[in-house]
Order: C-alpha cells, then structure tokens, then sequence
C-alpha cells in the first residue's frame, strides 16, 4: 500500500521516479563514447530527479583517450552545491558500469546556459510541476509570464525572484491558485 | 618602443592580487547576507539573500581556485578564505560594514552587484582567458541580483514615509564608501574607468526610489589594501573560527 503512487503524483508524472531517483538500468560500458553517453543518461540530477545530467546540459563532451574516458562538465550555478555530487555520481556511475580511468574536466566556458536544456526535459521539468524556462532571448526581465504547469493558464504572478534554489523563481497561479516553481532562464 | 610595450600593455593574466581583491568583496558580503538566513523579514527575502549569499560564494570559489593555481604556492580556496588574517583581505570597505536594518542590507548589496556587474562585462572582454570565463559566468547570476535588489531599493525608498527615511539614512551612511570602488591603484590601474557605467546604472534606480545622495565628501575608505574597519575582525572572527578550531575538518 505504501508504495503506490497517489492519483495526484501519477497525474504530475511523479510516477515515473523510483524511490531514491530516476529509473535506472544498469548498463555496462563497451568502450564507445555512445555507450558513456548512455549511462549518463541515467544519472539523474540530486535536486531535480526525473532529468538527467545530460538533458540538463551539465555534460559536455565525452572523449576516448586510450583507456581513459574524458568527460567534461559545465556546472550550473557557480555556487551550486550540487555541483561536486555530480561530479561524484559521474565518475561513480561510470566506474561501476566498467570504465577503467575516468576524468571530470570542470569547464566553466562556455557558461552554462537554460538553453542547453532539451525539450524531452522541459516536458518532464513541466510533468514534474516546475514551469520549464523560456529562451533567454525573451528573458529581458522578470515580467514574462510562465504557463502554471498544473492548469496551464499563463495568468500567473511572481511571488519571489529566488525561490527553493538559485535557479528557480517562485511563482503563484492567479487561475487555481496553486505555487509552482519556475526554472529562471539563464 | 620594447620598452614602453612592457610599461604601458598590461599582461593578459590576472594577478594574484587583482583574483584576490574582488575574490574578497564577494566573499565578505556573502558573509554579510548569510548573517539575514533565519532573519529575513518574509520568507521569501530569507531565501533570496541567501541564494545570493550562496551565488557570491561561488564567484569567490572560482576566483581563490584561479588564484592559488596562479600563485603555485599549494594554497586553496579555504586557505585563503580561513586562514589569512584580516590586513590580507583586500575587499573595498562598502562589503563589510555592519548590515544595519533590512533597508541597508539591500541598498548596499544593491550598490555593490551593481558594482560587479559592470566589473563582470568588463572583465568578460579581457584577454585572460580564465578570468573571462569566471566574468562571463558572474555576470549572469549578478544580473538577477541586481534587478532583484533595486526593486526593493525603489519599493523602499519610494515606500512609506518611514522606509524612505530609514533608506536615506542608510544612503547617507553608505555613500561614502562608494568612490574607493573606483580608487585606482597598482594592482587596479583602471578601477576608475569603471565609474561612469557604476552611475549610470544606480542614477536612475535612485532617482525612482525618491534618493538623493550626500555631497561628495573627501573620505576614502581603504580597504582595498587590507586597513579595514573596526568591523572586519568581528566578521572575520566568526567566519573562521570554526575553521581555526578544527584544522582540516571536513564534512
């Protein structure tokens, strides 16, 4: 009984995390970038789990050099804390899949930007009841309006520019009333 | 000619003290903002400080990262924010004067990312690489920042009649610490090329606010070369005791 998902979750997609993260499947490494690419699909990100580390364009590059795996990251927010368990859960989850040298670059240009976010992950950010951000082209100023991704109305109001994390502002649906979060184009 | 070259062309690195210098400012006003978490006067403005607090801390990381590497001498982040003493810190006063009331907090957080962020454009277009980079990054975050706290610096002044006092006061204490921003010295042989974006940033956020501020007067503040204010060492003593009290501790 306790594990079953309540109609509310199912419905805001939260059924799709497991308990402790995104589903995983364990994967072995055959040497090829393209499978790399694929366990790191499976990392998901520690403060938001139903995207991966990929999608939210925090992985760079991934190169073969010999019998080392090279793998670049970018991180977010310059003070993000979450930035050092990436780097863990990477080279973690790479070692345990087989990879026998891996490296984490830090590369800090270009700067990481919302942009890099792909669309399969702003559907989930909006599954998952963050508003998804809008292209940083249309982010002059804190006056647009995000979609409630509960109602979907766009009669929304900011309540605050800095909400549970750095990256997210707080915002409040005029239409039913509820909070959401939405991620701030960066 | 040669000669001249090697007088008048700065060298594309950073120096170690220029990372330092603005490494401080961000750091001890994070360490100012840290203090509101718990205290903020809404919740939402108790999450907002300190994610700034959070954002300053990692501008700092990066640039005591950049300077250590470029020192070589094995020191890291955490020793130059914990272990140096307080003539070492070389941030500009206006960072480390005492909160004061809500208003002050953001008026002079308001003043100095507003600082950074033309520091940030300029430095974004210089020819050292690395600091570029760490600009470019900054200067998206400051951005926020600096929206954030001139919207509370125009709701305040142009408030009640209360918090226009209490802002006025806080413009009057304020100010003057505002030109060492620009001072130019050795280390900084452009800070006053700086000023006149400085201005023409705050000029209009002040004018909306119902601001005036003081006369220039001739104080300088000299904390850009480690004589600080009787406040630093209360600052500092807090945030490195418990460093000083574990050598080494982690996590």
């Amino acid at each position: 009984m306790a594990n079953e998902v309540p109609d509310f979750a199912r419905a805001a997609g939260l059924d799709a995390v497991a308990p402790g993260g995104a589903p995983r499947a364990p994967r072995l490494f055959d040497g090829s970038c393209d499978s790399a690419w694929e366990i790191l699909r499976t990392i998901p990100d520690p403060e938001i789990p139903v995207v991966s580390v990929v999608d939210l364009g925090i992985v760079r590059a991934v190169e073969i050099n010999g019998e080392t795996l090279r793998v670049t990251m970018t991180p977010t927010y310059a003070g993000c804390p979450a930035t050092e368990l990436i780097q863990r859960e990477i080279r973690e989850n790479l070692q345990q899949a087989g990879a026998a040298g891996v490296e984490i670059t830090l590369a800090l240009s270009p700067a990481w930007t919302t942009d890099w976010i792909t669309p399969s992950a702003r559907l989930a950010l909006q599954r998952y009841g963050i508003a998804p951000p809008c292209a940083t082209r249309d982010a002059h100023t804190m006056a647009f309006k995000p979609r409630c991704p509960r109602c979907a109305s766009t009669q929304t109001e900011l309540v605050s520019a800095f909400g549970a994390t750095p990256c997210k502002a707080l915002f409040r649906c005029v239409a039913c009333g509820e909070p959401f979060d939405y991620f701030k184009p960066l | 000619m040669g000669v001249m070259n090697a007088l008048t062309t700065p060298s594309a690195a950073a120096s170690v003290s220029f990372l330092l210098r603005i490494a401080d400012g961000s750091l001890v006003l994070s360490q100012r903002l840290s203090e509101w978490c718990g205290h903020g006067p809404i919740l939402e403005e108790d999450i907002a400080l300190t994610n700034i607090a959070l954002d300053l801390i990692g501008q700092a990381r990066l640039l005591y990262t950049l300077a250590g590497a470029r020192e070589g001498r094995g020191r890291d982040e955490d020793a130059f924010a914990y272990w140096r003493d307080e003539q070492e810190f070389t941030n500009p006063t206006l960072v480390e004067l005492p909160n004061g009331d809500f208003g002050q907090s953001v008026l002079r957080t308001y003043l100095y990312t507003a600082y950074q962020l033309v520091l940030w454009q300029s430095l974004g277009a210089s020819p050292d690489a690395e600091l570029a980079a760490i600009a470019h990054k900054s200067a998206k975050e400051t951005a926020y920042h600096c929206s954030h706290l001139a919207g509370w610096v125009i709701r305040l002044g142009d408030g009640s009649a209360e918090s226009h006092q209490r802002l006025t006061r806080a413009l009057d204490y304020l100010w003057p610490y505002t030109p060492e921003l620009f001072t130019a010295d050795a280390i900084d042989p452009q800070a006053a090329a700086l000023e006149s974006a400085w201005r023409a940033t705050v000029a209009p956020v002040l004018a909306q606010a119902t601001l005036t501020p003081p006369a220039a007067s001739p104080f300088r503040a000299t904390g850009k070369q480690g004589r600080h204010s009787e406040h630093m060492g209360y600052l500092l003593s807090e945030m490195q005791s418990l460093a000083r009290a574990h050598p080494g501790a982690k996590w």
